[in-house]
């Protein structure tokens, strides 16, 4: 789907059938939940689930497409969260939409500040620099309390959703809403990815001196893909706060969590769109499977001290796991699987 | 040898090139560069006319690639200067080279591997691409990517890359990815293509077809060439006049028999020793 580069010739098969999918995967997330999903599935399992691949969409086009690394993805997250409850609070008719916008867009406006050492550094160094964001924002956040409201310990209660004086309400509709947020995002990363700036991107990653002779902007091209990339984590850290936890707090976006987003974008898949969600999917269920089973196998000795610590066990293992053995991640797993299923029905792709 | 270091005019205008017909697409005058203590280039003179097919040879380490890197940008002379068409530069901006009608390809392969091969060489017009990021991702493919993609499917079908067009690159066998670079750099119809080791690690047939491609972007796009190559029947075969560079230095330029006639160039061959698989004198006529 987002792995398509440049069809030349024939762009039908692969592309129609890649829409019906989405369009299946569409309806089925609109429109199964609602019917048999409990409020337990909604509040523990899909509400995270979309803020979570959305964050990992947005790193996914920094680190996997434009090779850019960033451990700066929660903060990026609170500047969306903060910035869209600031401008909720304090811009009277501002429409709920215009404020998580514009907390994307300040999101942006901080990414692409955290960006400029992009210019110079690589890799490694480069990474470092973006701890700088994550140490930066979280100290702002805690030592000014404009930013809460006045709130001495940073935290402050999520106001309500509102679209054109609707209140969103109950979990169903907050999913609802969360899931057109996710769904427009990644209509626009499609778009991205196959576009000359997506295509710039690989570029910058794959070969800089290359891209530079072929007249791909380069540095234009790194700050483009570290301000789009934050919108996208800001937009997702809104969602994280004013649709699943209904809190804004500092904590919430620490390191860790810039870490479990790296990790959703290394186990889903990098360069991936479908990526984010694979790892999302994971990195959600995979607490909540492993406390059924602990508590199924092991009974009251499997309390949620040993829970934290097996989970970030296996957590540990399956990165190293898919670093070793399939640095492209779930993705790459799905599609051969795909294709193993597919392969009797299909003639071979290179005729003959 | 003339080191004359030019004090050229910074940048001529576009418009006095039609007025000039036989100004040479490429000169380089009085080109020196070292890395720290190391002299790469001392004093290199060249002038390739437009429409020639032009080899610059030399044993390993005499500073052909990094002669190729002044030329494209990718190293700033410390003296010397470079004229492309009518403009001059002390240091060729890299990042506008392709703005200015040069192309090159790579010793080491420099594809992108996240992108299929009509991806790649698509990237070879990477510079022309004026339009924004909302309209990139709002607007729909316009008449200029219509021409981008005829242009794509020309160059893929004349370098015989039509059937792999959606294969990555790092699944194709090393002659057939020489040949994808060759297609990013010739899709834009470059004025001056540069081609660093275009055939090395090639057997006899992809060499021949390479030749032909090589060729072909000269007669058939009007490309300027200038070529390294090791080996030396190829550059006999293919060349209209050759430089031969040893320790950085010029030693010889001009027409192939004169420059392999020359003593001070056999001498430079002979008299340095390769622990490669090279020895270039002897393949003359091959190919």
């Amino acid at each position: 789907m987002a792995d398509v580069a440049f069809r030349l010739a024939a762009p039908s098969r692969r592309l129609t059938s890649g829409a019906v999918a989405g369009a299946l995967v569409l309806a089925s997330a609109y429109l199964l939940p609602p019917l048999v999903g409990s409020t337990y599935l909604f509040e523990a399992i899909l509400l995270p689930f979309l803020a979570l691949s959305l964050a990992g969409l947005g790193l996914n086009l920094l680190t996997g497409y434009a090779g850019q690394l960033s451990l700066g993805s929660a903060a990026f997250m609170a500047v969306g969260a903060y910035a869209a409850f600031n401008f909720d609070l304090r811009v009277p008719g501002l429409p709920f939409v215009g404020s998580l916008i514009l907390g994307g867009l300040s999101a942006a406006a901080v990414g692409l500040a955290f960006g400029l050492p992009s210019l110079r550094l690589r890799g490694f160094y480069l990474a470092v620099s973006t701890l700088a964001a994550q140490f930066f924002v979280q100290w702002a956040l805690n030592k000014f309390d404009w930013f809460s409201n006045g709130s001495a310990s940073g935290v402050v209660r999520a106001p309500d959703i509102v679209l054109a004086g609707h209140v969103i309400d109950g979990p169903v509709e907050r999913y609802l809403f969360a899931l057109t947020v996710v769904v427009a995002a990644t209509l626009f990363a499609v778009r991205l990815a196959n576009s000359q700036t997506g295509r710039n991107f690989i570029a910058v990653r794959d070969n800089e001196t290359a891209a530079r002779i072929v007249g791909v902007p380069v540095l234009r091209t790194k700050l483009v893909a570290f301000a789009v990339s934050s919108f996208i984590i800001g937009v997702a850290g809104a969602l994280w706060s004013f649709a699943y936890l209904r809190t804004i707090e500092p904590a919430g976006f620490n390191l860790d969590r810039s870490f479990q987003i790296l990790f959703i974008v290394i186990i889903g898949g990098l360069a991936s769109i479908r990526g984010a969600f694979f790892g999302a999917a994971l990195i959600v269920v995979l607490p909540l499977a492993l406390s059924r089973l602990g508590q199924a196998a092991f009974g009251g000795a499997f309390d949620s001290g040993v829970l934290e610590l097996s989970q970030r066990v296996l957590l540990g293992a399956l990165i190293i796991a898919f670093l070793i053995a399939e640095p492209k991640g779930l993705v790459a797993l799905a599609d051969r699987a795909r294709a193993r299923a597919l392969r009797p029905f299909l003639k071979p792709p290179y005729g003959g | 040898m003339s080191t004359s270091t030019i004090a050229a005019p910074r940048a001529a205008t576009e418009g006095a090139r039609a007025a000039d017909a036989s100004a040479p697409a490429l000169e380089v005058a009085g080109v020196s560069l070292a890395f720290g203590g190391v002299t790469a280039l001392t004093g290199v003179d060249l002038k390739v006319a437009e429409g020639e097919i032009f080899s610059v040879i030399g044993p390993n380490g005499a500073g052909k690639s990094s002669l190729i890197n002044v030329v494209s940008g990718l190293y700033r002379p410390n003296a010397g200067c470079v004229l492309i068409g009518r403009k001059s530069f002390a240091a060729v901006p890299a990042a506008a080279l392709a703005s200015l009608g040069v192309a090159r390809t790579f010793q080491n392969l420099a594809l992108f591997n996240g992108l299929d091969v009509a991806g790649n060489v698509a990237m070879g017009l990477a510079h022309q691409d004026r339009t924004g990021l909302f309209g990139q991702i709002v607007g729909s493919p316009g008449a200029r990517a219509e021409e981008a993609r005829s242009l794509v499917t020309e160059i893929l079908a004349f370098i015989e890359l039509t059937a792999i067009a959606d294969r990555a690159p790092g699944t194709l066998p090393y002659g057939v990815r020489k040949r994808v670079e060759l297609a990013r750099a010739l899709v834009s119809r470059p004025k001056l293509l540069l081609l660093d080791e275009p055939m090395a690690g090639m057997n006899a047939a992809e060499k021949a077809d390479m030749v032909r491609f090589v060729r072909a972007a000269r007669d058939r796009w009007g490309a300027t060439v200038v070529l390294i190559e090791h080996d030396i029947g190829v550059v006999m075969e293919i060349s209209d006049r050759i430089a031969v560079l040893d320790h950085g230095r010029k030693i010889a330029d001009g027409a192939p028999a004169e420059v392999r006639d020359d003593k001070g160039v056999i001498d430079a061959y002979l008299g340095v020793a390769h622990d490669d698989d090279e020895i270039p004198l002897e393949l003359a006529g091959a190919a």
